[in-house]
């Protein structure tokens, strides 16, 4: 017998739950980054497991377009972070505060 | 019952991973705690009959992103994330965050349990290359080239946002700016 639909959903909300939290509790910014990737992981198992039980093929493909979009992100992101430490030699989210007064 | 002991397994070791990855300071022990949960995840892909998504997932994840962010770790030479003292609520709304999700995922867990449910059909397999493959370029040929399109706009993006500035002279006169305008304050 094969797990059901709700194990997967359930597996998939606890990790996007850890995710979510990470990004709270992390101060610097490749931690929150890497909490970000968790989520649209946990968010990825959800449409597989969909696209297994309805037995379409549309949930894989949109894996597949999240895949790109994280890519994207990560070479923007890291970007952004290598140009924040080269400023602020810091990647403290708490010292990313020039507009705050 | 193979199939679910095996569930039981890699579930276990993607949520032990991620606990880690958020319990460590040290953010080298996250990423490659990261890099556990992505192995993990691609493991149950294969149990859902999604092959490509499988092997897209450690090519993709754990074979260039996460290369990437230890790139960028060993770069900047960072040491351990220092304990949060300056924003004590931030627990708080973390621990907050964290309960309502959770609830709300035990909500979704018996409320999929209590529907009637229909088991996945064994025989009909979606995951095969050569179906997202014919529904990529068929189907969804417009959200592909917008895929591509977007990755191209990263490409240029990450370029100038790393790129130093061409003129020197011009970093000086923002430099002398900052400078006077905080002598004034």
């Amino acid at each position: 017998m094969e797990p059901s639909l709700a194990s997967y959903l359930a597996l998939s909300g606890i990790l996007f739950t850890i995710g979510a939290t990470g990004v709270i509790f992390k101060r610097n910014a490749i931690g929150m980054f890497m909490c970000i990737e968790l989520m649209l992981n946990a968010v990825n198992l959800t449409f597989v497991a969909f696209s297994r039980y309805y037995g379409d093929v549309t949930g894989q493909l949109f894996v597949f377009m999240v895949m790109s979009v994280a890519a994207a992100e990560a070479a923007v992101g890291l970007g952004i972070i290598i140009a924040f430490f080269r400023n602020r030699l810091s990647i403290d989210v708490d010292d990313a505060s020039l507009m705050k007064n | 019952m193979a199939s679910t002991v095996l569930f039981y397994l890699f579930a276990g070791l993607a949520i032990a991973s991620g606990i880690s990855m958020v319990y460590h300071k040290n953010p080298l022990y996250s990423a490659i705690s990261l890099i556990g949960v992505f192995v993990a995840l691609s493991c149950i892909y294969v149990s859902l009959a999604a092959p490509f998504i499988a092997a897209v997932q450690i090519l993709i994840y754990a074979g260039a992103i996460m290369v990437l962010v230890v790139f960028v770790i060993m770069l900047l030479n960072l040491d351990e994330d220092k304990p949060l003292n300056r924003l004590r609520y931030l627990y708080f709304v973390g621990g907050g965050l964290g309960l309502i999700l959770l609830v709300q995922t035990f909500f979704v867990f018996y409320a999929v349990m209590r529907a009637p449910n229909h088991p996945a059909d064994q025989t009909k397999m979606v995951g095969r290359t050569l179906d997202l493959g014919s529904a990529m370029y068929s189907q969804y040929l417009l959200p592909v080239e917008i895929v591509g399109v977007l990755l191209l706009m990263a490409i240029i993006g990450a370029v100038i946002l790393v790129r130093r500035l061409s003129q020197p002279q011009l970093e000086l006169v923002i430099e002398h700016e900052l400078e006077q305008e905080h002598r004034k304050r």
